[in-house]
């Protein structure tokens, strides 16, 4: 049973011929079929997989490998795949073949993966469950009748579902951390700049990252190190190496100060996700870390705020979608105005037309400085409290969300319930910081509960070393829902 | 006249990058439509901008010349507004902090020079172009021209004239042009300008309300928009009605403005920095680097004509109107022996009158500075007449070769062999006796008669000056 | 910090997004909900405080001004929804 080893477990049974890439990616490619009725995937690669995985076995047998040679890998289909339909969780873009792979998608195919298939994701990545996708909602593998969380779903139920060892996700929000918490698994928001953003379909420029969805933080951080990097495409990459994520895989606990925010801990949190999170810190203390209380006073007004920026840089960002070169038009048009509204109304599903238009209203004449300036201080301010944190600590830590996965339109009539399941993720794209998300054991419905780590910037490394000590001595991310 | 006229205007110039400002595809005119727009130019999903170091420091460049404040940091923003040419649904441009603020330019004007403020300058992105014919009623659009990068020049409304507004819009031609950061060539939309035209009572403290006049596109179409411009705000204000704010268009053909309709609609234009793009920041060293390379620029190489090639104001603001024709005449001087004035004469006078008549640029002239400078030292070595020069000039517009091949082979040479005029002048004094007694009675002028059948008789080779003299000589001693 | 019905009109008419008149009331109470959660800025003090644009303390890098980019026009267009002699249509405009 392959499907049960992590993904670097198959990457070394590969090298060592155990187990071909063809074997493994049919294998995977039986199991996505199999389990169809969870939608994690929009698209499914079946030729082009087995092809790639024929060419990864000459490779293998040639002694010639890269760092991921013939692993099978999932995308978001919010990466950009040249030649292969690239949706965005979208009508407006249902029909819509890249002419172009993203940087990560490009990266990820030379380090020598498999491609099977695009994952399914809230509608340009704007949703928390996954049920905001043209291609209708993901199910949690642990529990079919509840969200995977998202934007990220797909990937997520995907990875927990054992459908690929490994995929790929983007945050902007939380869509790589919250998928990770709903599902038990390991999921890495990276620092703003560290992945490409080249070809990922813009939802919030600003706080966007792509990272990996795997079962481990060895796993991430091996997937980490083949998407990250500088990109001369992306103007807001870093020229940081990452040499760094694998000496940190080795760190020791010892001395590292983590700090608990106070704002993270109230009862708006569920108590047993807190019940789990302390008995992780607990653990975290046993191999030698210290805990410290600190204070993120402004983390309050970080769902306002990121519910300001976001939209806003949505409502430009989704401007190209126009009905003019490339996805959706309206039938029904007989004039530009209305090639515009209908192409767009048509288009878009309500989530994004609703983010659209408050975006824009935040942005428009008269409230520019009351909604988007105002925001883009508090921004500042919740920067400002992350930096003033770690003069007292090495990492923060606290759940990933207050919940565990909550029931299939449980909160869709309520957007702004929806929203507020971004609480602990959100302030940290908006300081632009990397957050891991780990398993730290079941709720009382055997639900997993997420335990969110956030570094300094450019930090991960530290963030998986840490969480890679603690998964040495638990089992929470081995854990499997049951049937898969 | 009781109204003052008040107009700024905006200038697009296209900079002279090999590549467009946020993607590396080609900015050459005149490809196949959408073969230069890159999946960036297109806008398609997921593709991000990347900032043209060039561009950058062709604003930079601009600025130092205008004397401006180069701004250390400046700050790219949208321009959200939806247009079919507009792919991304806005325009990368610069908003709250453009590259380059203030600077002022001096323009000639028949009261003296007189100084325009620049009010900014900014980087931006080009929008594509809209094709409304020969689809069946739909609009074709091509990207080509999509991210081409554009530094808009803003100034104060400090032109109180048309005359004053070409003035601004010549010098600043000049000066990009001079600064090699625009080609200049209107025709193409390379040098692009919008105006802003309001009037007022002599007097008055505020400004009235103005409109935008936008597709002003030549030197000439813009003097012409203007004056009817101002003469409609006069004709409306003065028949008691109140001028609207809003954009027109000139239309050259019909020779007038006209409301454009589909940009009444206000504008929300929602500008903020875009995410995509970090604070564009010039250095210090980079300033430096760009302050040593600046070449002479216009004003400084008009006060050079004038101290050192001793020539009048207006015939060098003539020759320093263009970069083109002051290197011209700069080459061709170092041909013409030291003949400074007489060769900006041939310059202003006969080479543009050609250029005008054949509608030639003045790079592309036949008579080569060279060749201009080896006639003028003939003239001045008197081989030729001014005369014969212009005979001469015309055979090497048409091909015929230098100025010494043209004398040689016309047998054009002067004759200043006095004796062989003498001659001469005795048949004419005998053949026209009742002149020639006018002019001993004391009637001078009938001597321009004589000289003429003189130089008739040489078939123009004479030296004028010298047959003036001998037929004085004859006549009078 | 309410929003008309007026208001959410005339912002789906910058974003270009049809709005019809039965799901005019939908929307408006859906933006009127988010605007409340939104107002929960003004808790916030941010006398004296830079707005925050970019998570980065970074300058813009600065590309070789070089044509690197080659025709891809008719892989960019084989999607596109009209396209005749290379160029994309649209309802004509009016100027």
């Amino acid at each position: 049973m392959p499907h049960r080893h992590s993904l670097t477990t198959l990457r070394d049974m590969l090298r060592q011929r155990e187990i071909s890439s063809s074997e493994l990616t049919r294998h995977f490619l039986d199991r996505i079929a199999r389990y169809d009725d969870l939608n994690a995937f929009i698209t499914v690669q079946e030729e082009t997989a087995m092809a790639s995985a024929q060419r990864a076995d000459k490779h293998l047998s040639n002694g010639e490998y890269g760092p991921l040679t013939g692993v099978p890998i999932a995308h978001k289909d919010i990466f950009c795949t040249r030649d292969i339909l690239t949706t965005c969780g979208s009508k407006m873009l249902r029909n819509f073949i890249a002419p172009y792979d993203a940087t990560v998608v490009e990266r990820l195919a030379d380090a020598g993966s498999v491609l099977t298939g695009k994952t399914n994701m809230d509608e340009f990545a704007m949703g928390s469950s996954n049920e905001t996708s043209y291609f209708g909602p993901v199910r949690n593998p642990w529990n079919r009748e509840r969200v995977p969380g998202g934007s990220s779903g797909g990937s997520a139920a995907a990875v927990a579902a054992r459908l690929v060892p490994g995929a790929t996700g983007t945050d902007t929000g939380g869509s790589i951390r919250q998928p990770a918490a709903f599902c038990g698994l390991t999921g890495l928001k990276p620092s703003y700049g560290r992945v490409s953003r080249y070809g990922m379909i813009a939802f919030a420029s600003s706080l966007d990252q792509g990272g990996p969805l795997a079962r481990s933080a060895m796993d991430a951080a091996l997937l980490l190190k083949c998407m990250a990097g500088f990109d001369r495409r992306d103007s807001t990459s870093m020229a940081h190496d990452t040499a760094d994520i694998d000496g940190a895989l080795k760190i020791n606990l010892r001395g590292l100060r983590i700090g608990l925010p106070t704002e993270f801990f109230d009862d708006s949190v569920n108590p047993t996700v807190l019940t789990r999170v302390r008995e992780a810190l607990a653990v975290f203390e046993e191999l030698g870390a210290s805990l410290v209380d600190i204070a993120l006073p402004n983390s309050r007004a970080g769902i306002p705020c990121y519910y300001v920026i976001a939209p806003a840089e949505a409502s430009s960002n989704l401007s190209r979608f126009d009905g003019v070169r490339f996805g959706h038009r309206s039938e029904q048009a007989t004039n530009l105005q209305e090639l515009y509204e209908y192409s767009r109304a048509e288009g878009f599903g309500e989530e994004v037309k609703r983010r659209i238009l408050i975006g824009t209203y935040a942005l428009s004449a008269g409230y520019y400085d009351a909604y988007y300036l105002k925001a883009q201080r508090i921004r500042r301010l919740i920067a400002q409290d992350f930096s003033k944190a770690f003069e007292q600590c090495d990492i923060i830590a606290g759940p990933t969300a207050p919940t565990t996965a909550f029931g299939l339109g449980e909160k869709t009539q309520d957007p702004v319930a929806m929203y507020l399941n971004d609480i602990f993720t959100n302030t940290v794209n908006l300081a632009g910081l990397p957050g891991l998300s780990i398993p730290a054991g079941p709720d009382d419905s055997g639900l997993p509960v997420g335990m969110q780590l956030i570094g300094q910037f450019m930090d991960e490394g530290r963030l998986l070393g840490a969480a890679h000590r603690f998964q040495q001595v638990t089992d929470w991310h081995q854990r499997a829902p049951e049937g898969f | 006249m009781t109204w003052e006229i008040v107009i700024g205007l905006e200038v697009h110039a296209q900079l002279m990058t090999h590549s467009k400002i946020f993607s590396g595809a080609s900015t050459a005119y005149g490809a196949q439509p959408n073969t230069q727009a890159c999946a960036v130019d297109v806008g398609l999903p997921g593709v991000l901008p990347v900032m043209n170091r060039e561009a950058a420091l062709m604003a930079a460049r601009f600025g130092l010349a205008v004397g401006a404040t180069i701004n250390r940091v400046s700050v790219f923003a949208r321009k959200n507004y939806f247009y079919p040419d507009l792919p991304k649904g806005y325009q990368i441009s610069q908003f709250e902090i453009p590259v380059v603020s203030g600077g002022t330019l001096e323009i000639h004007t028949p009261e003296g020079e007189k100084t325009i403020r620049i009010t900014r300058a900014h980087l931006e992105e080009d929008a594509g172009k809209s094709l409304h014919e020969q689809f069946h009623g739909m609009t074709g659009i091509d990207l080509n021209r999509a991210g081409t990068p554009l530094l808009e020049i803003v100034s104060e409304p400090d032109m109180r004239s048309p005359a004053e507004a070409v003035a601004y819009l010549r010098k600043l031609h000049s000066l990009v042009r001079t600064l090699e950061i625009c080609d200049g060539n209107m025709q193409e939309g390379s040098f692009r300008c919008d105006a802003n035209i309001s009037i007022r009572r002599h007097g008055d403290k505020t400004l009235g309300t103005r409109t935008e006049l936008k597709n002003i596109n030549s030197f000439r179409f813009v003097e012409r928009a203007l004056h009817h411009e101002i003469e409609r705000q006069i004709a409306v204000v003065e028949d008691g009605g109140d001028i609207i704010q809003e954009t027109r268009l000139y239309d050259p053909e019909r020779d007038q403005t006209r409301s454009m309709r589909s940009k009444e609609e206000a504008h929300d234009y929602r500008y903020f920095p875009d995410p995509d793009l970090p604070p564009l920041v010039i250095s210090e060293a980079d300033l430096e680097q760009l302050r040593d390379e600046l070449p002479e620029l216009p004003d400084a190489r008009l006060a050079r004509f004038i101290s050192d090639y001793d020539l009048g104001a207006d015939e060098a603001v003539q020759l320093t109107s263009q970069k083109e024709i002051a290197d011209y005449y700069e080459n061709a001087v170092t041909k013409a022996d030291g003949e400074t004035r007489l060769t900006a004469n041939w310059i202003n006078g006969e080479l543009m009158a050609w250029l005008n008549r054949c509608n030639t640029a003045f790079t592309d002239s036949p008579v080569s500075p060279t060749m201009l400078g080896q006639l003028v030292k003939r003239i001045q070595d008197k081989t030729i007449s001014g005369k014969i020069a212009k005979e001469v000039f015309q055979a090497m517009w048409n091909g015929e070769g230098s100025a010494d091949d043209v004398i040689a082979s016309r047998s054009l040479t002067q004759i200043t062999d006095s004796s062989a005029i003498e001659q001469v002048v005795s048949d004419v004094i005998a053949r026209f006796p009742d002149q020639s007694e006018q002019i001993r009675a004391g009637q001078e002028k009938v001597i321009g008669f004589l000289v003429g059948q003189v130089m008739k008789a040489t078939s123009g080779k004479a030296n004028p000056q010298a047959v003036n003299d001998i037929l004085k000589k004859q006549l009078l001693n | 910090m309410s929003i008309s019905k007026k208001d959410v009109e005339h912002v789906a008419h910058l974003a270009r997004i049809r709005v019809a008149p039965d799901e005019l009331t939908r929307y408006q109470e859906g933006l009127a909900n988010i605007l409340e959660l939104m107002a929960q800025m003004q808790d916030c003090n941010t006398d004296g405080v830079e707005p925050m644009a970019h998570p980065q303390d970074i300058a813009l890098r600065l590309r070789e001004d070089r044509v690197t980019e080659i025709n891809e026009r008719s892989s960019f267009q084989k999607g596109a929804p009209l396209v005749e002699d290379g160029l994309y249509l649209v309802p004509r405009v009016i100027e």
